[in-house]
């Protein structure tokens, strides 16, 4: 089979899905996977191509969640608006931030990402008039039917799919993956680190801001916790591209699918489910251990494993 | 007016003076080599010149503008490139990406900077590893790389770092022809070297440091002839 049909083939595919009689249960596991997917590769093109690592990400979820909700709270406006009004107000944090962060190397920068995930949410938890604090934000969703939300998100995820390999093939691409490589050099070749740091964390920011608009919309409640959370959001994402393959177009979206899956069965389980974010530790361990590059990163090697276990 | 000009640059690192009262000029389509011992200033020097470090005292000027200050990635862009003495290839990126990733500064789309980085290539000579991811290259190729990134930048100026070191004597030949070559287009060059011979084979003029202090200036045959940079190499009589 010529091998680049496989693209539009497994385009079709996904988008049949929903009309295979799936049930309900299994249509949620395929939206949150193509959520997570889509924040995985916003998270990539920052952390993974242009190697700052963030622990924040979910500053800008958040932001996007709570966009959508608000208007919707408040004024009665669609939440769906919510992805119009988070670009300009995800990418003026985005540049915020990046004043702020960028100027840092290394695990200062981690740190002081870390610190801005956490502090917009203790900020979320205390405007109490405009958030609602730990009460959190209830919105009346636009449909029952769960397939909407499928094709939502699907257009979502394939957009920040092409829109990724669009980037990463132009003078952008190059000059994110030269800053990761060596942010010395790049600057001595006369790229402008600074400038393009901040161009990839704010794409990177409103297309996260995007995911998290969808998540209000779909779910239909959000809280501080959830949406601004270290542990959920923030740490899950990075988790995603670790496991699917850092800097490779595909690794979210098998991360996606294999973070979701396993978060459902871990919390499945008696008595350990509980303890899913330690055992999330474990895995994400294992994996810097043993698949430095994630499972796409890393097939050959993967394949050779399992070559050398089958006598010849 | 010189092309560049050092004027009085002194940098100092806490209480050491790493480079003091430093001047002198370097003339458009000359090779000048900067020599000079171990710890002499000279990588400060290019530091100071391409921007990493702002100068303590003192001023550097090219084409008539001041630069001390400007950031690497403006001086850059204003014709004045470098390369490093450790090698910084992008690891990761194949050898043609490193030069592409260069080239896009003075090229508008893809196949521009395509066209422009492996006509270099292959005037460096490293057409052929052009798909080898740099991490694995010898360092031979390695020091060639660095110097292509810079000239994919299309410079008016070229600051080499020690391109010679390491290299086997064959290697050493090659990247003659190239700072050759890069001369023949009319790039001026300013370098530091500590192989002797190729020094004196290539260079128009010479500057000394040592300790932070121009020692002397000339040209090959004043330098050689030079007993007070004959005692900075070899020490003086006690």
């Amino acid at each position: 089979m010529n091998k680049k049909y496989i693209p539009f083939i497994l385009i079709g595919a996904l988008l049949v899905l929903p009309q295979l009689g799936l049930s309900s249960y299994v249509l949620h596991i395929l939206i949150l996977a193509l959520m997570w997917a889509t924040a995985g590769m916003a998270w990539n093109l920052l952390g993974g191509y242009c190697g700052q690592v963030s622990f924040g990400h979910a500053a800008f979820f958040g932001m996007g969640a709570y966009c959508a909700g608000l208007l919707a709270h408040h004024y009665d406006i669609t939440p769906w608006l919510g992805f119009l009004v988070s670009v300009p107000v995800v990418a003026a944090l985005a540049l915020v931030m990046g004043f702020i962060v960028l100027r840092l190397r290394g695990p200062y920068f981690v740190l002081a990402t870390l610190a801005i995930g956490e502090l917009l949410r203790i900020i979320a938890e205390n405007l109490v008039d405009l958030t609602q604090g730990n009460l959190g934000v209830l919105i009346r969703r636009t449909w029952v039917d769960k397939d909407p939300y499928y094709y939502v998100i699907l257009a979502l995820a394939l957009g920040t799919y092409f829109l990724i390999q669009r980037i990463m093939a132009s003078r952008w691409g190059y000059y994110f993956v030269a800053i990761r490589e060596d942010q010395d050099a790049a600057e001595s070749l006369g790229i402008n680190t600074t400038l393009y740091k901040t161009i990839a964390l704010a794409i990177s920011a409103v297309i996260t801001g995007f995911t998290g608009a969808f998540y209000m919309n779909y779910m239909g409640y959000i809280d501080p916790q959830i949406v601004f959370s270290l542990g959920d959001i923030s740490i899950v994402m990075i988790m995603v591209v670790m496991v699917g393959g850092v800097a490779t177009p595909l690794g979210p979206w098998v991360g996606a699918v294999i973070m979701v899956i396993l978060a459902e069965w871990i919390r499945s389980l008696p008595v350990i489910g509980t303890g899913y974010q330690t055992l999330f530790g474990i895995l994400l361990i294992v994996i810097i251990i043993f698949l430095p590059n994630g499972l796409v990163g890393d097939l050959p090697k993967i394949k050779r494993f399992f070559k050398k276990e089958v006598p010849a | 007016m010189s092309l560049l000009e050092v004027n009085q640059m002194s940098m100092f690192f806490g209480g050491l003076a790493a480079l003091s009262g430093v001047t002198f000029g370097v003339e458009k389509g000359e090779i000048l080599a900067l020599i000079g011992p171990n710890g002499a200033g000279k990588t400060t020097l290019f530091n100071c010149v391409n921007g990493f470090y702002k100068p303590t005292l003192g001023t550097v000027s090219f084409r008539g503008q001041k630069i001390s200050g400007l950031e690497p990635h403006v001086v850059c862009r204003m014709g004045l490139a470098r390369t490093f003495q450790v090698v910084k290839p992008l690891q990761r990126m194949s050898v043609l990406d490193n030069v592409i990733a260069s080239a896009f500064l003075r090229t508008k789309t893809r196949a521009e900077a395509v066209d422009l980085a492996t006509e270099i290539l292959e005037f460096t000579g490293l057409l052929e590893d052009r798909d080898v991811i740099s991490k694995g290259l010898p360092l031979g190729k390695r020091k060639r790389l660095e110097i292509a990134r810079a000239l994919a930048t299309k410079p008016e100026m070229i600051l080499l770092d020690e391109s010679f070191a390491g290299l086997n004597p064959a290697e050493l030949d090659v990247s003659i022809e190239i700072i050759r070559g890069i001369k023949a287009q009319g790039i001026t060059i300013m370098i530091i070297e500590h192989h002797m011979k190729v020094i004196m084979s290539i260079s128009d003029r010479i500057v000394v440091l040592n300790y932070g202090q121009k020692i002397a200036e000339g040209s090959p045959a004043d330098i050689r002839a030079n007993p007070l940079v004959v005692e900075a190499y070899l020490g003086g009589e006690a």
